[in-house]
């Protein structure tokens, strides 16, 4: 087989970074430029912070992923960059740069999905195998969707309110614990029992959507109540109930969605909150009901934002010849069709 | 030398190439508001009119700043991805300076202000010394009623470009006779000016490093700052 190499940027949040990635399934390079240290500061990511940020590491993500990978602009077939959902100054660092490599080097540019990227996390552990149904849960996004064929994402169903991610966030400010919530409250959860019984949301609904806030709600009503009594709840007994409420709603809509497509070949778990151990442990375990679906997870290193994934997509959009111009702008609420 | 202007800063958009001093192609748009869609496809015709590949060009000049962030970031982002990829030099020219040398007379003190919101401008003043803008009035963010008495103190005539729609009229009661007006079009940036400034000039040393100079932190920043003025601000991003 001949060997594609793909030049790819990621930036649609607080994380810079660029990768070398070799025929869409093999990294030569991943650098990831994180700001979370600078964004804890202000308790969650600011903007114009973010955009300042990606202008300051952009280059030097670019030598160090080339360096690292050992190889030169003329051994590239092409650029691939992140062009929405994100925020806008931030996906323009990442988009502005993709698309003057490509100018300057003579290159095809792919635009991406940051979506299907992260989808596309999962294909560093195997081929993804069609019919496939992804479960995507991240700090902006909680959706279902349906990949009937490489390069095709249909929603089958996406949060009404919050992003689990966001909720993860938003109580474990409650809990008094920094932006990014979600590995601490996980750890906490672990340790506590589900004692609170919190609303599952949507949970009876037939539709594939889910919903956070009545959750959220509860939870931060539940504390504020206690506080106002003076009452300390357990920390680790509220977050096991907020996780399993949470894992509980995402694991009955996902298998729900397995007994509606029975031709699915694969379950992908991925984006931010994919790396949870609740929600891996919980889909594994019902996963064991599918003998004709195999789980397959993002690696816990790729569920973050970074330009791998954004390589792995974008050489299936490469075979499909589906390249952008020059005059690709960013799309901050770029989202994928629904399944009409 | 063979050289790209780009600036990107405000409103209008301008991309010149030169070679030697000389103008092969340039143009400029006031009309759009997309400089992240419209600034490569623009770059890109402009070096074929030229007649220039990417590789042929020895540097890259680019107004840095101030001016609109997104604006400013749009055409930095492309001069330091084509210099540090191409292995060119690139220069930043302030983005008023790049209006400023729109004034051809020498000796002439020379404003710009960018309308910075809340009665605040981005600005500043310059005498063309040897055909180039030389701060005599450092560019800063800074209220208009504080720099309006930093103009009139100077005593000369100054030529005044940019945003002056709020601040013609106190600009006329201050200065009185000493206020020059020049017709719009002075105003507008040309990447022809810049690219004739940033020719002369040191490239930086380190590309990588080089940002945007924005003349004012984030509310956020700043805001942290004050609460935390012992900490070091750096280092708040790493490579994992």
């Amino acid at each position: 087989m001949e060997r594609n190499l793909i030049l790819a940027f990621e930036s649609s949040c607080d994380e810079t970074s660029v990768s070398v990635v070799e025929n869409g399934s093999k990294i030569l390079s991943n650098i990831v430029a994180t700001q979370i240290k600078s964004h804890q500061r202000f308790g969650g990511v600011v903007p114009e912070v973010a955009s300042r940020h990606h202008i300051e590491q952009i280059t030097d993500c670019i030598d160090l992923a080339m360096s690292k990978a050992g190889v030169g602009y003329s051994d590239l077939n092409a650029v691939a960059v992140t062009y929405g959902p994100g925020l806008v100054g931030a996906l323009l660092i990442g988009v502005t740069a993709a698309k003057t490599v490509a100018y300057a080097h003579h290159l095809p540019l792919i635009p991406v999905n940051h979506m299907a990227g992260h989808i596309y996390a999962a294909r560093y552990v195997k081929p993804i195998e069609f019919p496939s149904l992804a479960l995507l849960v991240s700090g902006g996004h909680t959706e279902l969707v349906y990949l009937a064929a490489p390069g095709k994402f249909e929603i089958i169903g996406e949060t009404r309110d919050d992003a689990a991610g966001e909720a993860y966030d938003k109580i474990g400010r409650v809990l008094g614990i920094n932006y990014p919530a979600g590995k601490e409250v996980d750890r906490l959860a672990h340790l506590g029992k589900d004692t609170f019984n919190f609303p599952r949301a949507m949970d009876d609904s037939e539709s594939f959507d889910f919903s956070f806030s009545g959750l959220k709600s509860a939870f931060i009503n539940t504390v504020h109540h206690a506080d106002q009594i003076g009452e300390t709840l357990n920390r680790e007994d509220l977050a096991a109930s907020f996780q399993a409420a949470v894992v509980d709603v995402l694991a009955d809509k996902t298998v729900r969605a397995l007994d509606a497509y029975p031709q699915v070949k694969q379950l992908i778990l991925a984006g931010g909150v994919a790396a949870n151990q609740g929600l891996r442990e919980r889909l594994t375990a019902e996963l064991q009901a599918f003998d004709s679906v195999e789980f397959v997870k993002a690696p816990l290193k790729l569920c973050g934002d970074n330009a791998a994934m954004i390589g792995a997509e974008a050489y299936v959009e490469y075979q499909q010849q589906h390249f952008g111009k020059l005059d690709l702008n960013a799309d901050p609420s770029l989202e994928f069709d629904f399944m009409a | 030398m063979k050289v790209l202007a780009l600036d990107t800063s405000n409103q209008p958009l301008s991309v010149a190439v030169m070679k030697d001093h000389q103008v092969l192609a340039t143009t400029t748009v006031t009309t759009t508001k997309k400089h992240a869609a419209h600034l490569l496809p623009i770059i890109n015709a402009s070096m074929k009119a030229a007649q220039f590949e990417p590789e042929d060009l020895d540097r890259v000049i680019v107004a840095d700043g101030p001016g609109s962030y997104t604006g400013i970031r749009v055409s930095v982002t492309a001069a330091k991805t084509l210099a540090e990829t191409l292995h060119i030099e690139l220069v930043g020219v302030s983005s008023l300076a790049t209006i400023a040398a729109n004034v051809p007379v020498e000796g002439q003190l020379v404003a710009v202000l960018f309308d910075g919101r809340n009665d605040n401008v981005f600005a500043g003043v310059y005498r063309i010394k040897n055909g180039a803008p030389e701060n005599v009035i450092a560019d800063q963010h800074i209220a208009f009623e504080k720099l309006l008495p930093q103009i009139k103190k100077l005593g000369e005539p100054v030529v005044v470009l940019g945003d002056l729609a709020a601040f013609k009229t106190r600009l006329d009661s201050q200065l009185k006779e000493h206020f020059i007006s020049y017709p719009q079009e002075n105003s507008l940036p040309s990447a022809v000016q810049l690219g004739r400034l940033g020719e002369s000039l040191k490239p930086v040393t380190d590309i990588n490093a080089f940002v945007p100079r924005y003349l004012r932190l984030t509310k956020a920043e700043a805001d942290w700052q004050r609460q935390h003025p012992k900490e070091d601000n750096r280092d708040y991003v790493e490579k994992v």
